[in-house]
């Protein structure tokens, strides 16, 4: 069986599980956790993925910076990159997307919604 | 959607502890003599909890939670972005906003769901926002740096603008952290920062590796002086670099200013935080071929350190120069890494303008057609990117003009009405391969065997597979399209695109399915300027071959070597490899070595690989090519010429011309067809 390894990064606890509870629903999803940019970039010295969701507005370092370096590394560069961040943050959001974000998602995030963009970017059949 | 069972718990958890967060970051702003100059780190942290708060309601259905969050977020972001002046009546409101929630949060946990009247809150915090929302202000962002700009949130650039308005010391600091703890090593400098002043942004710079480790870039802004941060950071591995022009204006400009001049001052002087600055590619071609020389006088004294230690053995000068070698070797060869990687550009560049060529190609041909871009990020040298792009144009035009079927025709063969054409970049070690796939046709074989015959390309009495017969398609003149059209029947064929790629010292590699589609890849290496190179040696000529197209080198002897139609070819574990002699390419006398050895060296990518035989290998160098000049510029199967160590040119040669040449089916090898020598423009034999 297909494994796909996900890297949720978010700062809040709760959304972080909502998150990775969602991806969990796809089969052979293996899920790594991290609260702000620097931890996923210490988890991206590890580890490949296959996927990331980020959050835009994070302690520490943010989305935007973390995207900018994954696109940047050519360990990870090709790595899909979901943005997920609230309404009212259209203009990070459209900076998110400049700097080579594939998909992003308002929150609430939609489990729906979610999964469909994983499959989509994975290329995941139902 | 169902949800994980203690859901609803771990949210009252965090909610609380934000509450308990907001609470005291709002008391510490409160105990602030100045209530106006709140510390923009905590408002900010405050305004985060709000914001985290509405997500997080939001998620567990909790709407009045949800609400007054959303409506407190609003207004701590206007607070934060400078556009609500902090007063007192604002203060309440976040208190008794923060009881509020705090009181609703106490209820859901109980079990009684959202038990509170929250409009009396929302009319409060609606008349506090209409105290006047006043214009940002801070200048905008007009001079900060796009690149920066990217990647800096709105907030970000609020606050770096503030600094530069209140005239406060802007610096950055360059940290490098060992891969295995900077997570712990960055979170300790950011609260030793934050003493002394506020953290405007952490920019991570690309290039973590186990050895490197990797980089950060902070800036800050703080009331301390340049000497004093370097005297309280020394015990810390980093570089402290002061960003604006600051500290100078502050003594020329002790007047009182216009206020409008000194928004400009502000925003001229962020131009000096801007970490880019645009080059002339000429200047730095001028300094890459300096740095070329240094890497050849580097070579000599290689050179020279190797023979004095071959004929004195160890004495003291001779290891002093040996270290002074290796150290020098090291500096020049980061000296050489610097400067390719500032020539680098994204690929992204060229495929914006092919979008525009698509759109336009589509209308004009009536086909509808989605080009989907990724990899845009993907890095080459600047001179490549501006070869590569009418290569890539031609293909596309290709495959919209040959591939991409008509809407009837797609609908009829059950494909989408709307044809797709993927273009994609990815870097592969030291290379980059950019493909253009294309979901239409396909390439018919029987109709390039046809038309090969008609052009006496093809031998009739011959077997071709597939790969032998998309090799035709780069020979010169040979076009399948039954008319000639806008578009891409201009006489121009893929052989041009197969020669401008060789010229890049490039690969073309093409898959196909009838009906399904077309993929071309390109191969290309990211630079061409300094590359490595394996020196080989036939008879008393040497050459150098680029290392990025050796897959490896064998060592035969000549019962190794047989003879299949015509061809030389010896085997190379489960496989058959195509052999050609260096010297029969270049016509070299013949020499007598008396030993029965011969080195392979194979090259080549994918199928196409081929053993070019040379009678030594003498070893590898860093080379760096230098054009022919007019007189030699087209000679087939050299790529461009070099300097070794010892101050000898010598050719490099061009694999994808000797890969074509060994390759090439029998009747495409007539040298002396006027026509076909017009056509490419090539001399026929050297």
């Amino acid at each position: 069986m297909a494994e796909y390894n996900f890297l949720v990064v978010e700062d809040s606890p709760t959304m972080r599980q909502l998150i990775s509870f969602s991806l969990k629903r796809l089969r052979g999803a293996r899920i790594v956790e991290a609260g702000n940019g620097v931890e996923a970039l210490k988890k991206l010295s590890e580890n490949k993925f296959n996927l990331i969701v980020a959050d835009i507005n994070m302690p520490l370092m943010d989305g935007l910076k973390l995207l900018s370096i994954v696109r940047k590394d050519p360990n990870h560069s090709q790595v899909p990159v979901i943005i997920v961040s609230t309404e009212g943050t259209e203009a990070d959001k459209e900076k998110g997307m400049n700097l080579g974000a594939n998909a992003y998602l308002p929150k609430p995030i939609q489990t729906n919604e979610l999964l469909r963009t994983v499959k989509e970017l994975l290329k995941i059949g139902d | 959607m169902s949800k994980p069972e203690n859901l609803l718990k771990e949210f009252v958890a965090e909610a609380e502890e934000i509450i308990e967060n907001l609470n005291q970051n709002l008391l510490a702003m409160e105990a602030t003599e100045d209530k106006t100059t709140v510390r923009p780190d905590v408002l900010n942290a405050i305004f985060r909890a709000a914001h985290t708060l509405k997500g997080m309601s939001g998620m567990v259905g909790l709407k009045k939670v949800s609400e007054i969050s959303h409506r407190l977020e609003d207004m701590l972001d206007n607070l934060r972005m400078g556009k609500l002046p902090m007063s007192q009546p604002v203060m309440d409101t976040l208190f008794k906003g923060m009881e509020l929630l705090r009181g609703l949060i106490e209820s859901v946990n109980a079990g009684k769901g959202e038990e509170a009247d929250i409009t009396p809150m929302l009319q409060q915090i609606q008349q506090v926002m209409s105290g006047g929302p006043k214009s940002p202000s801070s200048a905008g962002a007009e001079g900060i740096d796009p690149a920066l700009l990217k990647v800096l949130t709105e907030y970000e650039t609020h606050r770096l603008n503030e600094n530069i308005r209140l005239k406060i010391n802007l610096f950055e600091f360059t940290v490098r952290f060992p891969l295995e703890t900077f997570d712990k090593d960055l979170a300790k400098l950011n609260t030793k920062l934050q003493s002394f002043g506020e953290i405007i942004t952490t920019l991570p710079s690309p290039g973590m590796s186990p050895e490197a480790g990797i980089v950060f870039k902070l800036i800050i802004g703080t009331k301390t002086d340049l000497k004093t941060l370097q005297s309280q950071f020394s015990q810390d591995q980093l570089e402290i670099r002061p960003i604006g022009l600051k500290m100078e204006r502050g003594r020329s400009d002790e007047s009182v200013v216009p206020a409008a001049p000194e928004e400009d001052k502000g925003s001229g002087s962020i131009r000096s935080i801007t970490p880019t600055v645009r080059v002339d590619i000429g200047k730095l071609d001028t300094l890459l071929n300096v740095v070329g020389e240094l890497v050849l006088n580097k070579a000599v004294i290689g050179q020279i350190s190797k023979e004095m230690s071959h004929n004195q053995g160890f004495t003291t000068t001779g290891v002093e120069l040996q270290k002074a070698y290796q150290a020098l070797d090291r500096r020049v060869g980061e000296l050489q890494e610097g400067l390719v990687e500032i020539r680098m550009i994204p690929i992204g560049q060229v495929f914006d303008r092919l979008v525009r060529v698509v759109r336009k190609l589509s209308r004009e041909l009536g086909k509808e057609v989605d080009l989907q871009i990724s990899g845009e990020e993907t890095k080459l040298d600047k001179s490549m990117i501006e070869e590569i792009a009418d290569p890539l144009m031609h293909l596309i035009r290709n495959s919209l003009d040959h591939g991409i079927e008509l809407k009837e025709d797609r609908l009829k063969a059950g494909k989408p009405e709307i044809g797709i054409i993927n273009l994609r970049a990815i870097q592969k070690g030291n290379n980059v391969v950019i493909e253009v796939e294309d979901d239409g046709l396909g390439v018919d074989l029987a109709k390039i065997y046809k038309k090969g015959l008609e052009r006496g390309l093809l031998d009739k009495n011959k077997e071709y597979d597939q790969r032998e017969l998309i090799n035709v398609l780069f020979t010169p003149g040979f076009s399948t399209a039954e008319e000639v059209t806008e578009v891409s029947g201009r006489g121009v064929g893929l052989d041009v695109v197969a020669k401008n790629i060789s010229k890049l010292s490039g690969l073309v590699d093409v898959e196909t399915e009838m009906g399904k589609g077309t993929k071309f890849s390109i191969t290309l290496p990211i630079t061409l300027v300094i590359i490595k190179a394996l020196v080989v040696r036939v008879g008393t000529e040497i050459y150098a071959i680029p290392l990025n197209s050796v897959s490896e080198s064998l060592m035969i002897q000549s019962k190794d070597i047989r003879t299949v139609e015509k061809r030389e070819v010896t085997r190379l574990r489960d496989h058959t490899l195509a052999l050609l002699r260096i010297r029969d390419v270049f016509h070299l006398p013949a020499t007598e070595s008396g030993e029965d050895r011969l080195y392979v060296i194979v090259v080549g990518l994918a199928e196409k690989r081929i053993g070019l035989v040379v009678d030594a290998i003498e070893g590898q160098q860093e080379i760096v090519i230098k054009s022919l000049g007019e007189f030699l510029r087209d000679t087939p199967g050299i790529a461009g010429a070099t300097e070794l160590g010892n101050r000898k040119t010598i050719l490099v040669l061009d694999v994808a011309a000797l890969i074509e040449e060994a390759t090439k089916t029998h009747f495409s090898e007539k040298k002396n067809d006027p026509d076909a020598k017009k056509k490419t423009g090539q001399p026929a034999v050297i």
